[in-house]
């Protein structure tokens, strides 16, 4: 098959050796899951539950605010002993609910399954939005909102993200192997929804099983499975659109204003569960994993398991941390400690040493334009990180500093190692500051 | 020869000429008053008054579209010329300086996480909240050093803003430069400050700092006027500020101090002394 991709990019060691062969594994659920109301972009939810309270697993626990917003569930049967801020994967408290299970892990009965054949797709889209189903590959987009394009916009094709361009993670590639009637039916959910038949699956040419395995299982149900270079970010939505149909989303566009709807493989399973068997979006799979993680998995967890359970169930830490991620290395966010619960948007938890982690030093640019060659979006990393440093905010932003997906290509490569994406985040928090000012 | 000399010299006339015609027809009428008040101010176009630099500053003040006393960095001084070029009475206010209301270095203060951003202390307030434990400390950064025109803000070895007082003209630029408002205006003669900027619980603070404001009330026992405590932060009041002094001795965690006996640690800052000329000014 040949491999599609996209301009610019680069490949860094993908490092997935440490947990692709390793099938998903259920975690037990921890002494206490802690359950953040703020899971997803948008309104946080608003949590509906008190001290005292026995919940049922997937009762909801917090109430959607407005369109971008879902409801969040409880991960498993048991009593909330308590509702206060803990700190969160954003690094600051905010409001969560405390449940300590009581081993039954009992559903909650009034959850049921419907047959998407015989469902409206308004009533689909509702028991979507009511599932709390988000985008998983961590960006933890509402899904309904992605399935609500406005009236003037068509849709012609569904991307599904099996990409997993980030070093390290694994989580959706298990999936795909092991998942795949899950995801099949999630898909074709989809494409009722929106109306329409094409739909193609992205995986990145580092998953030859899964390639392999998926056109196989896809094929009695036209769904295309394409095979994409290894190449980082191929599983940004822009450069996956890019390589899948060769559109482009235009500068300050989404995908829609090409007729192209993406969702992460994770979500399409989730939402085949949150329609057939009714059950909202309550675990998800994450890859643990990283030099400083003595057995790396890829383990089915509750939302809200601490990660300090997580690492436990992984055979513990290999010597010191240094970094804990939370999401893959070129992206993913650092934290502060093991006391943060994993949420939603958690694809996986890397753990590294000192030793792992490279000396920089930042040191002047020597002008070699190599952040330039690698950005996927084609604008000028260095040009714009010195109008950062500078403050000049409009400069920055006549630069498209905008249109920056913050993918980290730049700095990876900068052979000043000048902290190049940092400086471009920093100056767009200026025009979006500059912007709400006027 | 004679050709060369005369078709040169006339060239030279005529454009003199057509010089001259266009300096008079097309003049551009300066208000003298207007260059003798940009004369008279400092010319540090640093932007307190709220326009881009001096020279918008003198237009505006002698069209009267803005106030003639907004012109921090020269003080009563400048204050009094402008408006003796205006005919104008001259209504001064009080001088001003910047002070940072902490003193928890590197050495005092614990860090929540290793930071190894941007040199930019708003950069690194957007993660995590900071790298400090402490929510309202001095990130240690520079940014208010940087954004400082006058050169009155030194970073000490182990991060920690400190203001001049003979330097800062008060222009401010400093306290909108800084993400956690660790930098106050104070009137110039009062000496004594609070140094701590974390509202938390006394407990708290002892956790993340040696030289943190817990609440303890002994300063406020000891100067009831001086001193007010809002949400466990003691800080000076600034009309009995002479009654502040003998509270520093008795703070148990050394968080107020008198400027009038040196500036924080590490400073190389000589130690300030009582204002007098710009005091005299008021």
């Amino acid at each position: 098959m040949t491999q599609k991709t996209f301009a610019g990019g680069l490949h860094p060691p993908d490092s997935k050796q440490f947990s692709a062969h390793k099938p998903i594994e259920r975690c037990p659920l921890p002494a206490e899951l802690i359950i953040p109301a703020a899971q997803h972009i948008g309104a946080p939810a608003e949590i509906c539950v008190a001290v005292g309270d026995l919940v049922k697993k997937g009762q909801i626990i917090a109430n959607a605010k407005g369109f971008v917003s879902v409801p969040v569930h409880a991960s498993t049967s048991g009593e909330v002993i308590a509702v206060e801020p803990r700190l969160h994967p954003m690094g600051r408290p905010l409001p969560a609910v405390v449940i300590k299970p009581d081993g039954l892990d009992q559903w909650d009965e009034s959850l049921k399954g419907n047959d998407p054949e015989q469902l409206d797709v308004a009533t689909l889209k509702d028991l979507i939005r009511n599932a709390g189903i988000v985008g998983l590959g961590g960006a933890t987009f509402p899904a309904h909102v992605k399935l609500s394009p406005p009236q003037d916009k068509t849709i012609d094709t569904l991307i599904l993200n099996g990409v997993e361009c980030e070093p390290f993670l694994t989580a959706d590639h298990r999936l795909m192997l092991e998942e795949s009637a899950r995801l099949i039916d999630g898909i074709k959910i989809l494409c009722k929804v929106l109306g329409i038949s094409t739909a193609i699956i992205g995986i990145e040419a580092n998953k030859p099983d899964a390639i392999d395995f998926l056109s196989k299982e896809c094929a009695p149900h036209k769904i295309a499975v394409q095979s994409l270079k290894v190449q980082y970010p191929q599983g940004a939505e822009k450069q996956l659109i890019d390589a899948c149909t060769g559109r482009q989303v235009p500068s300050g566009g989404l995908p829609m204003d090409c007729g192209v709807v993406v969702q992460n493989v994770g979500t399409a399973a989730a939402i085949s569960d949150a329609i057939r068997l009714g059950r909202p979006l309550v675990e998800r799979i994450a890859t643990i994993t990283g030099p400083g993680i003595k057995e790396p998995k890829n383990l089915l967890i509750a939302i809200g398991t601490p990660l300090q359970h997580l690492v436990n169930q992984c055979g513990g830490l290999n010597g010191e941390p240094a970094k804990i991620i939370m999401g893959g290395p070129m992206m993913g966010q650092t934290q502060l400690s093991l006391e943060v619960p994993a949420i939603r948007g958690t694809s996986g938890v890397l753990i590294f040493r000192e030793q792992d982690l490279p000396q920089m030093k930042a040191s002047p640019c020597i002008r070699c334009g190599r952040c330039i060659s690698v950005c996927p979006i084609h604008l000028q990393p260095t040009t714009i990180a010195t109008y950062a440093r500078l403050e000049l905010v409009d400069e920055a932003e006549s630069y498209h500093a905008l249109d920056c997906i913050e993918c980290g290509c730049c700095t990876y490569i900068c052979p000043a190692t000048l902290p190049l994406v940092q400086s471009i985040r920093h100056i767009k928090g200026g025009i979006m500051a500059k912007r709400r000012k006027l | 020869m004679l050709a060369a000399i005369l078709s040169i010299g006339g060239i030279g006339l005529v454009a003199a000429a057509a010089l001259g015609v266009a300096a008079k027809k097309f003049a551009v009428e300066v208000d003298p008053r207007e260059m003798a008040v940009l004369e008279v101010l400092p010319g540090a176009n640093c932007g307190a008054c709220g326009l881009p630099g001096c020279a918008g500053y003198a237009k505006g003040v002698v069209e009267g579209t803005i106030a003639a006393n907004l012109c921090t960095p020269g003080g009563a001084e400048t204050v009094e010329q402008i408006a003796h070029i205006l005919g104008i009475e001259a209504i001064t206010s009080e001088p001003k300086v910047a002070v940072v209301l902490c003193q928890g270095d590197n050495q005092k203060a614990t860090a929540k996480y290793r930071y190894l951003g941007l040199e930019d202390c708003n950069a690194a307030q957007k993660i995590a909240d900071g790298p400090k434990a402490c929510p309202g400390g001095c990130l240690g950064l520079g940014s208010c050093e940087r954004a400082c025109p006058f050169g009155a803000i030194e970073m000490t070895a182990e991060g920690l803003a400190v203001i001049s007082r003979a330097k800062c003209t008060g222009c401010e630029k400093c306290v909108a430069a800084c993400p956690r408002q660790v930098i106050r205006m104070a009137p110039l003669d009062a000496m004594t400050h609070v140094l701590c900027n974390s509202h938390d619980k006394g407990a708290a603070v002892r956790k993340y700092c040696q030289i943190g404001c817990i609440g303890c009330n002994i300063c406020k026992k000891t100067a009831p006027e001086a001193y007010v405590i809002e949400n466990f932060l003691a800080r000076v009041e600034y009309q009995h500020h002479l009654d502040a002094a003998v509270a520093v001795e008795k703070c148990p965690t050394k968080c107020i101090r008198d400027f009038s006996t040196g500036y924080p640690q590490g400073s190389s800052f000589p130690p300030p002394t009582v204002p007098l000329k710009r005091d005299a000014a008021v």
